[in-house]
């Protein structure tokens, strides 16, 4: 009997030790470190952004009264809705056009800046990136004093040249104007910092190349610029187009979708339908309608960079 | 193994001593038996007003032997029904909540009915109003007893020197402090021709048309007065009659003589407009006076909160309640009951009313004169009406009587004001109901 125990524990012993050891090879593998040191941000997304975003998928399918399983009940429904496909419309005209805008402000700021002199140019980037790092909620605060429709100072300057007064978060036209004009001014300072470093990694010979050959300062930009900024111009669209489809404060801060809904966007409409209207089910089905479409621009900006790397 | 018998004498001693046990019971409260409990407060809007609840809730905590924990909750940002609808989905957090308007119906599966509170609070402070019954009332449970801190009606707010100057309507006379009001002649009709004759004078009613409270409450209460309801109390759309298409030609003229911003005016539009001197009248409870009596006191002092104009229908005036509901899940509900009692009393509730200078509005008939409202100036008397001491005007809600979870999507998709401001900008009367029915057969989905 003892014999047996003493058997079995040097078997578990051996056991332990080969354990012990492969742990070890393990751990000494680059990539098993990465994974550790990575797991606690997988955790977190996995707390914050998986279980959520299953969660709300479950909540979708749900009815009002979240007792009862509707399957795609609550998409049907909004799709007969007239204030559906207004939002849908208004979300893809402010995404567009202020990703548009932010990236072209920010291409040409980022050349401005490139051409300032090494030695001023910090202060330049610092002061350029003051409305990126102030948070929206706190900066919108500040437009929407701005734009008031009684007390607007944009009105009170303009006034003094006869101008106005304009109703910037009044009339339909002059309320989307004014919340992309916002999301724009937010924005372009990541576009800018993004092309700014990709400008500094296009390779002077290239320029120098194209001057002998008698290029122009636009030829430069074309042919040169442009394609050795492409993938950056593409990444950077697409992370702002899925910020951007998903903004919230600016809109809720400056309009509250109004007047007249001309102004919701899908999460300010989720808000409102599910939270304020107490019907979280559907909230949830329009927050998620964002997902097939960004999916379907992700899939092409990304094809098309895959592409250009592999042809690289 | 030895077995204990029990004797016939000891058998009788037990029972007689488990009977006085239970005979005594009763008058040993839940609440007395300690534990903890948790309470979340809307946040108030004025200064120094929370202390009064928490130094209430103090008083019973220490009273009652109970671990007590308050959280003030505020509104701005939607923080508190962000909150409620986390708590509701958790099924965990706070054991009593103060809701809003439509939160306890929005909730009632997960509410512990108090009809036992409200039955002894009726009996002691008296009737509570139409609009407290029907947000607060599911079933013939009661989903949470009214609330004082925050409960408000938004009547009109006037400016007693710019309506005698140009509008000719001495208001202090209309709604005299201290006695009835003499406001037989307050019509929809005087209210146009005086809405007419300050813009002319040049300080417009300052009456927001977005999609704030504010602006639809008072749509609501004006579509009231023409009888004209988009939702019956049954359900049925009733959009396309007579008295909405009165209501509507009726602010149709109305618009005309407002600012011409008012379409992107928000809860804060209003009580600026009053402050700044620029508008005659607003539609707002005490706070836009309370802020003019601080930062603009030649303001306040010509300030004066006097009751709704009557429609053909009647007089009606927003009332806005809170309520104190307490979650199914909480572990604690004998004591959440005796605490809810004990912020109802009398006494409590002139405390709540007082610390916030006359803002709050307690729901129960027996507690509309109390002296704050009297005294509160300047000018003295200017909320003696406030609180509607004469029952002068029925008080309600926008959307009402439409089922509860129908109309707090016609309220908080503003569907009035928006339908107000299409047929304003030139739209069709017929589109416009038509848009308005369309809106509200969604809003029907259970």
């Amino acid at each position: 009997m003892a014999d047996v125990a003493f058997e079995q524990s040097r078997i578990a012993s051996a056991g332990g030790v080969r354990r012990r050891t492969s742990l070890h090879n393990a751990l000494k593998r680059k990539s098993t470190m990465a994974f550790l040191m990575t797991l606690p941000l997988i955790l977190l997304i996995l707390l914050l952004v998986v279980y959520p975003a299953f969660y709300a998928v479950h909540l979708a399918t749900l009815n009002k009264s979240m007792a009862r399983f509707v399957g795609f009940g609550n998409f049907e429904f909004l799709f007969k809705r007239e204030t559906f496909w207004l939002v849908v419309k208004q979300s893809c005209i402010f995404a567009i056009s202020a990703v548009f805008f932010k990236a072209l402000i920010g291409f040409i700021v980022a050349h401005f800046v490139h051409n300032v002199p090494a030695k001023g140019q910090r202060k330049w980037r610092g002061m350029l990136l003051v409305p990126w790092v102030i948070p929206p909620a706190m900066s919108t605060l500040a437009w929407l004093w701005l734009f008031d429709p009684s007390y607007s100072a944009f009105n009170y300057t303009l006034s003094a040249f006869g101008i106005g007064p304009i109703p910037w978060t009044g009339d339909a036209g002059w309320a989307r104007f004014s919340v992309i004009l916002v999301n724009i001014w937010y924005g372009a300072p990541f576009f800018m910092i993004m092309y700014l470093a990709a400008l500094k990694s296009v390779p002077e010979q290239l320029y120098e190349a194209a001057a002998i050959d008698g290029a122009n300062w636009w030829q430069r930009i074309w042919y040169v610029t442009l394609p050795m900024m492409r993938n950056i111009i593409a990444i950077t669209a697409l992370f702002s187009l899925i910020v951007t489809f998903a903004n919230f404060d600016i809109v809720r801060i400056l309009t509250s979708g109004g007047p007249l809904d001309h102004t919701h966007i899908f999460a300010t409409w989720a808000f409102r339908v599910g939270i304020e209207g107490s019907d979280i089910p559907l909230g949830a089905s329009v927050s998620l309608f964002m997902v097939p479409i960004l999916a379907v621009a992700a899939i092409f900006i990304l094809r098309d960079v895959t592409k250009r790397g592999n042809e690289a | 193994m030895s077995r204990k018998k029990l004797t016939r004498r000891q058998f009788v001693a037990a029972t007689a001593a488990t009977s006085a046990a239970m005979i005594t019971a009763p008058y040993v409260r839940g609440a007395y038996a300690a534990g903890k409990l948790s309470m979340a407060f809307w946040d108030h809007w004025v200064p120094g007003a929370n202390k009064a609840s928490t130094d209430l809730c103090n008083e019973w905590a220490a009273k009652e032997k109970v671990d007590l924990t308050i959280d003030y909750i505020t509104s701005q940002g939607n923080k508190n029904i962000l909150t409620i609808a986390a708590e509701a989905q958790a099924k965990s957090g706070h054991d009593i909540f103060q809701m809003p308007t439509w939160w306890p119906h929005a909730n009632a599966e997960n509410i512990e009915p108090v009809n036992d509170v409200m039955d002894a609070l009726i009996k002691q402070n008296g009737e509570v109003n139409g609009t407290v019954k029907y947000l607060g009332q599911a079933g013939g449970k009661w989903l949470g007893v009214p609330a004082c801190v925050g409960s408000q009606i938004k009547g009109p707010c006037s400016r007693i020197d710019l309506m005698k100057k140009f509008a000719n309507i001495d208001v202090q006379a209309m709604y005299p402090a201290g006695g009835p009001p003499k406001a037989d002649n307050w019509t929809l009709d005087t209210f146009l021709k005086a809405a007419e004759a300050c813009y002319k004078g040049g300080v417009p009613f300052g009456i927001g048309l977005g999609e704030t409270s504010d602006c639809v409450d008072t749509a609501g209460a004006i579509f009231q007065s023409f009888g004209g309801h988009l939702v019956d109390a049954k359900g049925n759309l009733t959009v396309k009659t007579d008295e909405v298409r009165q209501a509507l030609d009726y602010y149709k003229k109305l618009i005309a003589f407002l600012p011409p911003d008012v379409s992107a005016w928000d809860d804060a539009s209003n009580n600026k407009w009053l402050v700044s001197g620029k508008g005659a009248l607003i539609m707002n409870p005490p706070s836009a006076w309370a802020v003019a009596k601080r930062d603009a006191p030649q303001v306040a002092e010509q300030c004066w909160t006097h009751g709704f104009p009557s429609g053909p229908k009647g007089r009606f005036a927003p009332f806005l309640p809170f309520f104190w509901s307490l979650w199914s899940f909480s572990k604690n509900k004998e004591a959440a009951k005796s605490l809810l009692l004990h912020l109802s009393q009398p006494a409590s509730v002139e405390k709540m009313v007082v610390a916030s200078g006359g803002y709050d509005l307690p729901a129960f008939e027996n507690l509309t004169k109390l002296k704050v409202w009297a005294e509160e100036g300047p000018p003295k008397g200017t909320l003696f009406h406030y609180p509607d001491p004469y029952k002068h005007q029925t008080l309600s809600i926008a959307a009402s009587p439409a089922p509860p979870k129908i109309a707090q999507q016609i309220y908080f998709q503003a569907t009035l004001t928006k339908m107000c401001l299409r047929y304003a900008q030139g739209e069709a009367m017929e589109k416009t109901l038509a848009w308005a029915e369309g809106e509200c057969e969604g809003f029907m989905r259970s």
